[in-house]
């Protein structure tokens, strides 16, 4: 069984999940953008791609799930000349690109062409997914991570404020929603329907998280629309009588809101709640997002943009998304925190930068959500439940590469969660191995986690019936996501310093596929911490046998034969 | 809120060194705490000696806050004379540069460090007659020249208690038996020699007075051109080929002069192409690396981006950070250093071709690039007693000039730059990409830097070895008081205790197993290295790699410079340096052999250690790389307490209990700057920007777009 799960079959030269069935192989040339053209072999599954060279010096493998696949291009024509210009050209959603070359007789490239259209877009061919087909088994279950009673429950909540509402249970107040709500107490079902005409998409302002101390909240919802402040002010009057002061976050640009306004947009005015403050965080919309990835795709895949590398990278702006991203988050954890007020957050639809702050700035006020169980509750809870559209952001099965809802954010989110675990390497139980692990199967559809828009959609699909979770597979093996430097602290808000001095491309992850740059595996530091533990718990259990076969021989000693335990426990605690 | 508390009038007295001398002092200075943009700060008096500024706190009386890090010689107020860098004044809220005579004195006072410390004194409270002197005190104890014997090092060394100071294993190279053992070590004593030419310094007063030379030098050359021309020995490799340096001859105008200079040189070459010599690779540094006067322009814009005054400041400049960073050269100067230093390494390695090194006077660039030669093929210059010997061996003897290059007199800016900072900020990109390899720290390195503004130890203080020994003895002062006796900076108890020296040493390093073990790992090591290339080297594609179109100019510039008769013009594939460098880094590290430093852009780092540690909006909190060094440092106390318990027990001694006091407390909650954090703040407040977002011109119909873009074309059809 190799590290991933996969079962190598016998006799057979490609790894095979249970469920995966192989499509078709065929002699290809691999134009690796590192060493050149590679001969080999490459086998269509109805999960992935799969290449092996013919040449075993080095052996070159490449191992890629066809839900990482954007776009299938073929290049030249029958007629091309040149060498190795007949063939393929795949775009990943994994920074990477393939290019294969092929014979020119016989057409050989229709049929590669065709099956691999038809397996990796699934959902444009009337093909299920992967992850229906998967019959993987694992020791745990994924699907009872995240229980959001419980996760409430963990919370304090309900309380004297707050009450659990299930007006949403068959998603009828909102379709994009959980089904179970955390609601102001005074708030009844009835003025919850009526607040929710006003917001987008009937998105209407709900609990995410609590503060233990403060009772400070963190709420989110969805742009208002116009014309409604007034009423609105119900829901609002529950918030106040809490005394609190009420903060605001409008994820947009400030100049920006005129357009929205004009548009039908609202924003919530400072005039119409006397209690709350207002700020506009300047993060900017999805399709910005989208383009700052493209760039960073450009100077670093294939090769590095050596000669100009730091302003190449200003450039794609992409840091300073991240940076911005990351401010927002800390003004809402440090207004939760510090100025104990509430805080609610919205941009447009509340699922897409709303969701990354609230998120963000939960993981900066809470540990809980830095355990590798934490965190999978949060992505489950935060993005999962609270729709944001995985389906339409990663274009799962979709053949539409240039579908305009595609968008990198919950990338995004990982890499600030990246940057924040670099700030602070003993502040989180899981490593970065978990965080690329989230991201692989974010694309690979080997998996229901990350598949379609809304709890709503995938209920209706019976997702957790009919599919796995990628929690499973992480749960089933997490020493291999475990950070050996965690060290456990409660109720320490965590914030990261949002300066360029500090943010770094996560290289490890972006350029992970030029073998020149490459990280040393394992990390030397954490190989030596990791002997340094065994040689500590070797250590401790050769004195335990020594103090046994002491004590045994002394029987009057009674100094000695109180020390082990003392001691051992005493090391214990200090970990 | 604001806390400025009243003065309180209190006697407090600057601790003085022997040999110092207070000169001057102001009393009810404020001086700011630079940690935010309020004015809140603290009274005391400002003082000026023959060795440093300082500023005594009135209020310090707090001294339960002892930092577990301190230099025992330069505390946290104190300023040496030699490390400010500039002085500014402030006058009705413009900032005016300090240097020579002043008209009119100054509200306040900005004096920015070489180490990159900032202070703000404001003086509106001090008397104006106080305000005078130590302003003008100040500016020209500091800043204008200064005969070399009115240096502080010569006071001190005449009134310091005659301690030699605790032995180390450092090799000073000051004997001939020194460079004797260093043949032998690197197994260079076959076809090299140290000489003794130079006693009396009758060669050059350039030179040390013992160096290495090819068996086959004759003293007459050597004597002939002072030196010039003739190669001198740095370093051979285990396969015996060995790395050179020589001074050039200057440009001569007269052709006869010339032509004798060039038969001269041809003489030489020949002699030491000849076997057993190796081939020979020249490579003239003045013309393949950056001049000195680039590096010095490149490190003043790139210094003057850490020297901060407030947090205004810093989050101004945060947006652009890459763009600035780039535009002060500087990284990349690292990077092409670096580059020229795996070039030398394969030369040696992969070729076994001796590369001689040549540049004007053979002591800045040469030093730069066989130093860091070493520290990447030989493990023992990346021991702490390795790398004090090759800094001696290379730079201090070796000639390379402090004095004129930290411009430690205020003689000529012309002369000032950043050479040897080159060399330990190119040794730290080795240090934190390969953290087991070293036996010192980053800290070490940081500590080392700021040495060179302390002038108790001779070690920086000197252009050569001739101009340290001829004032070493006092002739020109009264006769009794002899010769003096020099501190070295490489006895670590001057300026740290023992706990501080603690951390110095990398609790990551893994020491070179037993001496007969290792070598026959390090053969296999070689034979593996150079088997390793890969079979299936394609044709070059179109990489945009490090060694793109460089390679090529490379090869021809050392073809084009070689001897052409002695040239065996069937070797050298074009790409055998990339070759080299992927080769290597594909396999996996021994971290007692060959070390290569990665340098695409993304593996150059700013030393943010050295560079960001007074900043406090760059501190995280409980975060940093010393947050695990910490947690490993917990532990191997912890495994070594319980080595002890063990001893015990196998003893059946009942003694006391052990007493291992972890020597990071609490650590999860350092800073990320320890340990030169000044003030550990204990606010939980984060840090935020206030910069605002630039515009995204060229992208503003994606910004004004919503985020739920709908595609109506796409459903009509």
């Amino acid at each position: 069984t190799l590290k991933d799960g996969t079962n190598w079959e016998q006799n057979e030269e490609i790894p095979r999940l249970p469920g995966e069935t192989r499509v078709t192989d065929k002699d290809v040339i691999y134009m690796c953008p590192f060493n050149g053209p590679v001969k080999g072999r490459v086998y269509i599954t109805n999960y992935r791609l799969y290449l092996r060279s013919v040449e075993n010096d080095p052996v070159v493998i490449l191992n890629v799930p066809l839900g990482v696949i954007s776009r299938i291009e073929k290049m030249g024509g029958a007629s091309s000349r040149g060498e190795n210009s007949y063939g393929l050209d795949i775009t990943c959603k994994d920074m990477r690109n393939l290019r294969f070359a092929l014979k020119q007789e016989g057409h050989s490239r229709r049929d590669i062409f065709e099956v691999l259209t038809k397996y990796a877009f699934p959902q444009s061919h009337n093909l299920p997914f992967f992850a229906f087909l998967n019959e993987e088994k694992f020791p745990e279950n994924g699907w009872m991570v995240y229980n959001p009673m419980s996760e409430y429950r963990r919370q304090g909540l309900p309380n004297e404020r707050w009450r659990v509402t299930f007006i949403n249970e068959h998603y009828g107040l909102c379709d994009t929603y959980p089904s179970l709500l955390v609601v102001p107490y005074n708030a009844t079902d009835e003025d919850l329907k009526k607040v929710a005409a006003f917001r987008s998409r009937n998105r209407i302002p709900v609990l995410s998280w609590i503060h233990p101390e403060t009772q400070a909240v963190i709420m989110r919802c969805s742009q208002p629309l116009v014309g409604m402040n007034i009423l609105f002010l119900t829901e609002l009057l529950n918030l106040n009588l809490f005394g609190q002061t009420f903060y605001h976050f409008c994820l947009f640009p400030s100049q920006m809101t005129n357009s929205f306004l004009a548009t039908g947009g609202g924003y919530e005015g400072e005039d119409a709640y006397p209690n709350a403050e207002l700020f506009f965080l300047d993060i900017h919309n999805i399709h910005v997002m989208r383009e700052s990835l493209k760039k960073l795709k450009d100077i670093v895949y294939p090769n590095v943009e050596e000669s100009h590398w730091l302003s190449s990278l200003e450039s794609t702006h992409w840091l300073e998304h991240i940076k911005l991203v990351l401010t927002g988050a800390i003004q809402v954890a440090d207004k939760v925190s510090s100025g104990r007020s509430s805080v609610l957050v919205h941009c447009s639809d509340g699922w897409d930068r709303t969701a990354q702050l609230t998120s963000l700035a939960m993981l900066m006020l809470d540990s809980y959500y830095r355990t590798i169980e934490g965190f999978e509750v949060l992505v489950q809870k935060e993005w999962i439940s609270f729709g944001h559209k995985f389906a339409s952001r990663i274009g799962h099965g979709d053949k539409n590469h240039a579908d305009a809802d595609r968008s990198p954010i919950f990338l995004q989110f990982i890499d600030c969660v990246w940057q924040m675990s670099k700030q602070f390497p003993t502040a989180f139980e899981f490593n970065e191995q978990f965080l690329i692990t989230i991201l692989d199967h974010l694309y690979s559809c080997r998996f229901g986690t990350f598949l379609y828009n809304s709890e709503f959609l995938r209920e209706k699909e019976k997702v957790t019936e009919k599919t796995l979770s990628l929690w499973s597979l992480i749960n089933s093996e997490k020493s291999k996501y475990t950070n050996p430097f965690y060290s456990k602290e409660l109720n320490r808000a965590l914030y990261p310093v949002a300066s360029m001095r500090h943010l770094e491309l996560w290289v490890n992850y972006y350029i992970r596929w030029n073998p020149r740059i490459r990280q040393q595996q394992p990390n030397p530091v954490e190989q030596r911490y990791m002997e340094l533990l065994a040689l500590r718990d070797d250590y401790i259990r050769r004195l335990e046998e020594l103090q046994i076969t002491n004590n045994s021989k002394i029987s009057n000693s009674s100094a000695s034969s109180a020390s082990p335990s003392q001691m051992v426990s005493q090391v214990q605690t200090h970990f | 809120e604001i806390h400025i508390k009243e003065p309180i009038e209190k006697e407090v007295n600057p601790r003085l060194l022997p040999g110092e001398l207070l000169l001057c002092e102001a009393s009810t200075v404020y001086k700011y705490l630079q940690e935010d943009g309020s004015n809140r700060g603290t009274y005391g008096k400002l003082v000026c000696t023959n060795f440093k500024i300082s500023f005594l706190d009135d209020d310090s009386t707090s001294d339960d806050n002892e930092p577990q890090f301190k230099n025992k010689i330069v505390g946290e107020n104190d300023i040496t004379l030699q490390c400010v860098d500039q002085i500014y004044g402030v006058y009705d809220e413009k900032k005016k540069l300090l240097t020579g005579q002043l008209r009119k004195y100054p509200e306040k006072l900005i004096i920015y460090c070489k180490d990159l410390r900032v202070f703000n004194f404001c003086l509106r409270y001090t008397k104006e007659e106080e305000v005078k002197r130590i302003v003008s005190g100040i500016v020209h104890h500091s800043q204008t020249p200064k005969l070399l014997k009115r240096l502080f090092l010569f006071s001190y060394a005449s009134a310091a208690p005659n301690n030699t100071g605790g032995r180390n294993q450092t090799v000073m190279f000051e004997t001939l038996e020194d460079w004797r053992d260093e043949l032998q070590r690197t197994k260079g004593n076959v076809k090299y020699k140290a000489v003794t030419t130079n006693e009396g310094y009758r060669v050059s007063e350039k030179l040390p007075l013992y160096f290495v030379v090819p068996i086959c030098i004759s003293e007459e050359s050597i004597l002939k051109y002072e030196g010039r021309g003739i190669p001198i020995w740095c370093w051979s490799c285990h396969n015996g080929a060995a790395l050179l340096k020589m001074s050039a001859f200057p440009k001569e105008q007269d052709d006869s002069t010339s032509q004798m200079q060039k038969a001269f040189l041809d003489g030489i070459y020949k002699t030491i192409s000849k076997p057993p010599y190796e081939i020979l690779k020249l490579d003239d540094l003045s013309s393949s690396l950056p001049s000195l006067q680039d590096i010095q322009t490149a490190y003043t814009r790139f210094k003057q981006l850490f020297l901060i005054d407030n947090s205004t400041d810093f989050w101004a400049t945060d947006v652009k950070w890459f763009s600035l960073l780039e535009s002060t050269n500087w990284l990349e100067i690292i990077r092409r250093v670096l580059k020229k230093a795996i070039e030398v390494a394969e030369c040696l390695e992969i070729q076994h071709t001796n590369v001689l090194l040549i540049e004007e006077s053979a002591t800045d660039l040469c030093c730069v690039i066989s130093s860091l030669v070493q520290v990447m093929m030989d493990s023992y210059s990346r021991t702490k007693s390795g790398f004090q010997s090759l800094i001696q061996k290379e730079w201090v003897i070796g000639g390379h000039g402090f004095l004129d290059r930290c411009n430690h007199l205020h003689k000529s800016e012309k002369e000032e730059a950043p050479v040897f900072l080159l060399l330990l900020n190119c040794v730290w990109q080795l240090v934190q990409q390969y953290p087991p390899a070293f036996e010192f720290t980053e800290t070490y390195l940081t500590v080392l830097s700021d040495s060179l503004y302390v002038p108790i130890f001779s070690t920086f203080f000197f252009n050569s070895q001739h101009q340290r020994d001829t004032n070493k003895s006092g002739e020109s002062l009264k006769t009794q008081s002899g010769p003096f006796r020099f501190l070295t900076v490489w006895d670590w108890a001057v300026q740290f205790d023992s706990k501080a020296q603690a951390f110095l040493n990398n609790p990551l390093y893994a020491e070179k197993p037993k001496p007969d073990k290792s070598q026959r790992k390090t053969a296999r090591f070689k034979h593996q290295r150079q088997l390793s290339l890969p079979l299936t080297q394609a044709k070059p594609c179109t990489k945009r790699g490090f060694f793109r179109e460089e390679t090529d100019h490379l090869i021809k510039n050392i073809l084009g410079k070689r001897i052409g008769k002695f040239i065996n013009s069937s070797d050298e594939p074009p790409n055998s340096l990339r070759e080299f460098y992927d080769s290597w880094h594909s396999k996996p590290v021994d971290y007692h052999g060959l070390l290569l430093p990665r340098i695409d852009g993304p593996e150059i780092k700013v030393w943010a250690q050295r560079y960001l540690r007074w900043i406090p909006e760059a501190q995280l909190h409980g975060g940093g790389t010393i947050a695990t060094a910490a947690k490993i440092l917990d532990l191997m106390e912890e495994v070594q307490s319980l080595q002890v318990k063990m001893d015990e027990e196998h003893s059946q001694a009942v003694s006391g209990d052990v007493h291992s006091v972890p020597m990071l407390r609490n650590s999860a909650r350092l800073s990320s700057l320890f340990p030169f954090a000044l003030l550990q703040r204990q606010s939980v407040k984060p840090a935020l920007p206030t910069s605002t977002w630039k515009d995204l011109e060229d992208e503003d119909d994606l910004v004004k777009r919503d985020d739920e873009f709908v595609d109506l074309s796409g459903d009509m059809l």
